[in-house]
């Protein structure tokens, strides 16, 4: 039998056993997805049927609710769950949404400039220089956050005046909105560079071309005909970049300051300098009270947030891709 | 979209615009200018630091326990556990990805799954790397999974080498999809026809003349993934052990008590060694980031030679 005659690829390897195999493997990774879905969902059950949606409000001090948690875990007496993450969503959405906006508008600028308005030799330059840019890991962005910036923003840009006015409620010392905004933004504007170029280089030519055929200049040819063909890039790259800074963790546990709390913008442009902690490093700060029944169940309650944000924002890039198919660009 | 080959020079310049296009043009100068010159100061800064922090004996010394940076060691178990976490979990995201796409390039049936697949692995892109790690947590502290960390009277540690690289594969996993995908779907029809009308089965096309031929940008994939496994820090501090040392298990032989030790990698070090975390050593943490930087712009340069090749070898369209 062995000596025989065997095709390279026999039974061993037929193509129904291959494709089973593989197909076996892809549902596996579906299956783990879910899982992953479903596991969180239920290790978070508790924190959120204690609290309702009392969950996503505002109400005392979230780093003494953590705590009170973790230690009730400790204890192993009635379990407390009692916890308003507002100022963790909010502290979310400020850093999120302020880095996502001025990244949009810096990397939609820099694309144009990539793809159409840079000489040869300035766009070999920043391409290399947006794809470093975007493998920097982010632990070295926030050990710069936080030897650099953050120094520089309590020592400079804070006034003492400042500093005293807020010192009963907070210290300023740097660990700032600004300073999370600007690292964010220079983590996420480069992924955002990479995905729009590629949108603005796949525009067809003979759209671009109709438009300075009729005498328009280039500059609005590629941003009325080139930007607005590359939507759906756009939106996508937009996605995942917003994806990006919901769940960094890290980086924002080192520089936005690690305290619950929610910075004002009625205060007026103080509260740029002052610090809080969006959801995904309060998971990094509190990791070691999992042990803790509780705390375990709030943190996983976090990371359930987390995830669903996640996949309403590909839910809504999905979506606007989808009704922007007619661009014919990915 | 190249409206004007700017090669030939010949490029309507911007004398004719009205003012508010040229203002558009230098605020695009400006920023561009700007990304290069974040990327230069960090380069040079970190050169700088890491150059006159680092001591080779660093490299070769672990970390212990002293009053002054003088004291307490270098980095070498971070350094090694970078690199045992990365061969890992490539080794595990690579096939997996691997065959994922082809899956879905070549099989893709039904067409349903391929569907939910595709969202999948987009979904699995987008889901927070410390959401993976909390999910990390459950599985590893099974008590079936027992054999893949320490375990102490029946309570699983859950954190161990396995389940980290387990947990960093995910992050790898869509990269080297998208890229094999990509590297697939640029292979034209005729090449797979004229496979199979000499009597090749799907397989075996695969395996030897799809595989061979989208090695470039299988490469690309592995090496995007490997940047982000080596770049993770969050996966690292929740499934790793929040340890600056290598802490092998007892009752296991080589090399499986230290994979299924606890342990740490370079982004731990540098995540821990900052001001924020708990060793608070500002020089050492440049240094290790220094080490680390270097390790990403290999990567990027291998990525790059990867390109050049492919692009010198040609494609198929003609």
């Amino acid at each position: 039998m062995n000596e025989e005659f065997q095709p390279e690829y026999g039974p061993k390897w037929s193509d129904q056993r291959v494709e089973r195999m593989l197909g076996a493997l892809v549902c596996g990774v579906v299956g783990l997805l879910l899982a992953m879905i479903v596991t969180v969902f239920v290790r978070a059950w508790p924190s959120f049927s204690h609290n309702g949606l009392a969950w996503f409000g505002p109400g005392g001090n979230v780093d003494d609710q953590l705590n009170a948690i973790f230690l009730s875990g400790q204890a192993g007496t009635e379990y407390v769950y009692t916890f308003h993450a507002w100022p963790l969503i909010w502290s979310t959405l400020l850093i999120t949404g302020g880095s996502v906006l001025i990244a949009l508008f810096s990397a939609l600028f820099v694309a144009v400039f990539v793809v159409e308005f840079a000489p040869e030799w300035m766009s070999n330059i920043l391409q290399p220089v947006v794809r470093f840019l975007a493998s920097v890991p982010s632990v070295i962005y926030g050990l710069l956050g936080v030897l650099v910036l953050v120094p520089f923003i309590g020592n400079h840009l804070v006034s003492e005046g400042q500093k005293a006015s807020v010192a009963g409620v907070i210290s300023l010392s740097g660990y700032s909105l600004l300073a999370a905004i600007v690292v964010l933004t220079t983590m996420i504007a480069p992924l955002m560079v990479s995905i729009f170029t590629d949108g603005l280089r796949s525009v067809k030519p003979g759209w671009l071309e109709g438009s300075l055929a009729l005498g328009v200049n280039r500059w609005r040819t590629t941003w009325k005909i080139g930007v607005r063909s590359a939507r759906p890039a756009i939106v996508a790259g937009t996605v995942l970049a917003t994806a990006r800074a919901i769940g960094e963790a890290v980086m924002l546990a080192m520089i936005s300051g690690s305290v619950g709390f929610a910075p004002n913008p009625a205060d007026g442009l103080i509260f740029i300098y002052e610090p809080s902690r969006p959801l995904a490093p309060t998971i990094v700060k509190n990791i070691d009270q999992l042990s803790s029944p509780p705390a375990n169940a709030t943190l996983f309650a976090i990371a359930a947030v987390l995830l669903f944000s996640a996949a309403l924002f590909s839910l809504t890039g999905y979506m606007a891709r989808r009704s922007m198919r007619k661009y014919g660009t990915a | 979209m190249l409206l004007v080959d700017k090669r030939k020079g010949a490029v309507e310049g911007s004398a004719t615009w009205a003012l508010s296009d040229r203002i558009g043009l230098v605020i695009c100068w400006a920023l561009g200018l700007l990304f290069c010159a974040i990327a230069v100061a960090i380069v040079v800064y970190l050169f700088v630091k890491g150059i006159s922090y680092l001591d080779l004996s660093m490299l070769t010394t672990p970390a212990s326990a002293g009053f002054s940076q003088a004291e307490s060691g270098g980095f070498s178990d971070a350094l090694l556990g970078t690199l045992i976490v990365a061969v890992m979990a490539i080794s595990l995201a690579l096939p997996a990805g691997v065959a994922t796409a082809i899956w879905l390039v070549e099989y893709g049936r039904p067409a349903a799954l391929a569907r939910i697949t595709e969202s999948t692995i987009e979904a699995i892109a987008g889901i927070p790397s410390i959401v993976l790690a909390l999910f990390g947590t459950v599985i590893f502290s099974n008590t079936a999974l027992g054999f893949l960390s320490r375990t102490s009277e029946g309570v699983v540690f859950g954190r161990s080498f396995f389940a980290a690289s387990a947990m960093l594969s995910l992050v790898a996993l869509p990269l080297v999809v998208a890229s094999t995908r990509e590297g697939l779907n640029s292979i034209p029809r005729h090449v797979r026809e004229a496979s199979y009308a000499v009597g090749k089965t799907k397989a075996a096309t695969v395996r030897r003349i799809l595989l061979p031929t989208s090695r470039p940008q299988v490469a690309t994939g592995a090496m995007l993934g490997l940047g982000r496994i080596i770049g993770d820090t969050a996966i690292i501090i929740v499934l790793l052990g929040a340890t600056q040392n290598f802490a092998p298990v007892e009752e296991a032989s080589f090399p499986f008590n230290y994979l299924r030790g606890a342990g740490t990698t370079l982004t731990n070090f540098v995540y821990e060694a900052s001001p924020t975390g708990n060793l608070n050593q500002p020089e050492k943490a440049y240094a290790a980031a220094f080490v680390l930087l270097l390790m990403v712009l290999a990567l990027n340069a291998a990525v790059d030679l990867v390109h050049r090749r492919a692009r010198k070898v040609g494609t198929w369209s003609h």
